[in-house]
């Protein structure tokens, strides 16, 4: 009896301290949702209130209709996703090598992917605005792309080269002995059992994308090509912010990172690779 | 006929020489187990013999064909890993006939294959279900139904039972015995387990650190080791062995030889008798192991190894007393300065 009541003691912790943890996280998006609907004349008199008295629909609208809101979204789209794609497609290719190949200098190209995440962004913004102004790639989406592929494919790789070594070598040599040629038991073997990994790289590399700002700031500055966390800033005018409209805009951002995860979700349900090998 | 010839096989990892001048050959429709301790390099011919190693120097030759660079699946050999290696995203009728698949077979002779090989093995029930939801057996005869399904000329096996319990381990030899009198096929077997060499081999290949110390028929290396390394390997308890200078060893002189250093003999080729001057050795009963069908006795004669004996039936003979062995002359081995056997009896 007394071994069940401190269970479920501690049991009632455990929830609690994950509900604290849930509402901790959650808040800033609630607060976002709450000044997105909150009218504009309300904010500065019921800012701190949990609930508006009111609430209106008017900047989600406003953000659709009267703002470029929906070119931001559409470029940041490209952007995210053409990242998420080539950098998955790289990150991929240079895992399996990592996990799969000796080969000479593989210690060392792993040593200068890690020290290429050493330096803070702000040290080389200078530089890689030289290159892409050389390349004249700047003010271009295409531009952006390629400097986000970059500084993702290294992170993304040692990311993905853990998901192959958690895939065991015998399952690959069982078909090659089948009659796999080594590319058929990579695309027939181990690419189905990659796809929680894939899925976890994709969004992963989909949200870094769809939030970077300091790149897509320097580099980019027609409005067309702006990209949303660069068009987030259109709304702070010189003597004023318009809270409402930023944050409805920013709610709207949310959904494509929602949709996202929950198209790739059932990917990232790992347990795939159970029962392979022994146990 | 030779199913396969080991001519000059040598295997490197960077400076690491693995395998040294191999030459073996196998017959056609034997069943031959490479055992050795790990790392004496047994599994790396295997995997060499099935093309995931790549051969050094040497020719590797099936029947009459050079197959060093040969892909493993221009071998026609098939393997059952240690892991299983069961492809966990299909069910256990895609992998019995995933090789089929591949060689673009028609549905028809996939499921005929596919059901003989499933018959064998009793899977029948168990078509539907994935990997991940058969037990360690089950799995265990999937990886083997894998390698029926292939009929292939020769079959691998890398250590197949060694993540099996007891129980399992022993129903499974025998099914893998069975199934080597049923095909006929010729099976190459690795194992670090004496007792699974000594029950399924035609023939023995025993290895130790990157060469072949001995192959044999198992009873031929049983009773004609042909060294210390074979004899203390194979056989369990292992061979007691005796330096010719133990102050506790008493030879008659008919059964020494001049240039003996060691003295081998098995356990089981003792008999205990009174610790007076007709005995061989004398010793005290340090630890007593009565197993119902065995007693075996682990006697103190002075030196680091205690002196093993085992006697048939049980044997009342109480711990700390002091006994008598004699040797039957038959079965003393004897080896000299280079642990090789000396082979006059």
């Amino acid at each position: 009896m007394a071994s069940r009541t401190s269970f479920s003691v501690a049991g009632t912790l455990r929830y609690a301290a994950i509900i604290l943890y849930v509402l901790f996280a959650l808040f800033p998006i609630y607060w976002l949702v709450k000044i997105a609907i909150t009218p504009d004349r309300l904010i500065y008199t019921e800012g701190t209130h949990i609930w508006p008295s009111t609430f209106t629909l008017d900047n989600f609208t406003s953000v659709l209709f009267l703002t470029d809101f929906l070119v931001y979204f559409k470029n940041s789209m490209i952007v995210s996703l053409g990242t998420a794609f080539f950098t998955t497609l790289v990150a991929t290719a240079a895992g399996y090598a990592f996990s799969r190949f000796h080969f000479r200098g593989k210690a060392i190209i792993i040593a200068l992917m890690l020290i290429t995440q050493m330096f803070p962004l702000l040290m080389i913004i200078a530089p890689i605005y030289k290159i892409m102004a050389g390349l004249r790639l700047l003010d271009s989406l295409t531009g952006l792309i390629i400097v986000y592929t970059a500084f993702n494919v290294p992170f993304a790789t040692f990311l993905m080269q853990g998901f192959f070594d958690g895939i065991p070598k015998d399952l690959e040599e069982a078909a090659m002995i089948d009659g796999c040629t080594r590319f058929e038991a990579l695309r027939k073997v181990i690419f189905p059992l990659t796809l929680p990994g894939l899925a976890a790289t994709l969004g992963f590399i989909f949200t870094a994308a769809w939030s970077e700002l300091l790149f897509a700031l320097m580099l980019i500055n027609s409005d067309d090509k702006m990209t949303f966390p660069v068009g987030l800033k259109t709304f702070v005018s010189k003597f004023a912010v318009d809270w409402g409209q930023m944050m409805a805009a920013g709610t709207l951002a949310l959904i494509p990172s929602c949709i996202f995860f929950i198209l790739i979700q059932r990917f990232l349900v790992q347990g795939l690779t159970a029962g392979a090998v022994k146990g | 006929m030779t199913a396969i010839t080991l001519n000059s096989i040598n295997k490197s990892f960077g400076p690491v020489h693995v395998l040294k001048d191999i030459s073996l050959e196998f017959n056609k429709g034997e069943f031959v187990v490479l055992v050795g301790p790990s790392g004496c390099g047994k599994s790396t011919l295997l995997r060499m013999i099935a093309g995931l190693e790549p051969v050094s120097s040497g020719d590797l030759i099936f029947g009459e064909t050079r197959v060093n660079d040969l892909e493993p699946r221009e071998r026609d050999i098939a393997m059952v890993f240690q892991s299983y290696a069961l492809y966990p995203h299909m069910n256990v009728e895609r992998n019995l006939g995933f090789s089929l698949e591949l060689r673009k077979r028609d549905a028809a002779e996939k499921q005929k294959r596919t059901s003989h090989a499933a018959g064998i093995l009793g899977l029948d029930k168990l078509l539907d279900r994935f990997p991940k939801a058969l037990s360690g057996g089950q799995r265990q005869r999937v990886a083997m139904g894998r390698a029926i399904v292939r009929d292939p000329q020769i079959f691998l096996f890398d250590e197949p039972l060694s993540n099996l319990d007891a129980a399992l381990r022993i129903e499974m030899r025998i099914e893998i015995a069975k199934l080597h009198q049923r095909l006929g096929t010729t099976m190459v077997y690795v194992t670090h387990d004496q007792v699974e060499a000594m029950t399924l081999a035609d023939r023995i290949v025993v290895m130790n650190a990157g060469n072949v110390e001995q192959v044999g028929t198992p009873l031929d290396l049983y009773s004609n080791p042909a060294n210390l390394f074979v004899a203390g390997f194979l056989g369990s308890p292992k061979m007691n062995f005796v330096s010719h200078d133990d102050p506790a060893l008493s030879l008659p002189k008919a059964l020494t030889h001049p240039k003996a250093k060691t003295y081998g003999i098995r356990p089981e080729h003792i008999q205990v008798t009174a610790p007076d001057d007709n005995a061989h050795l004398i010793g005290t009963i340090d630890v007593v192991e009565r197993l119902g069908s065995d007693t075996i006795f682990y006697i103190n004669h002075g030196a680091k190894q205690p002196f093993v004996v085992r006697v048939p039936g049980i044997d009342r003979t109480a711990l700390g007393e002091k006994i008598g062995c004699i040797f039957q002359p038959n079965d003393l081995h004897r080896f000299n300065a280079d642990g090789q056997s000396i082979s006059e009896k």
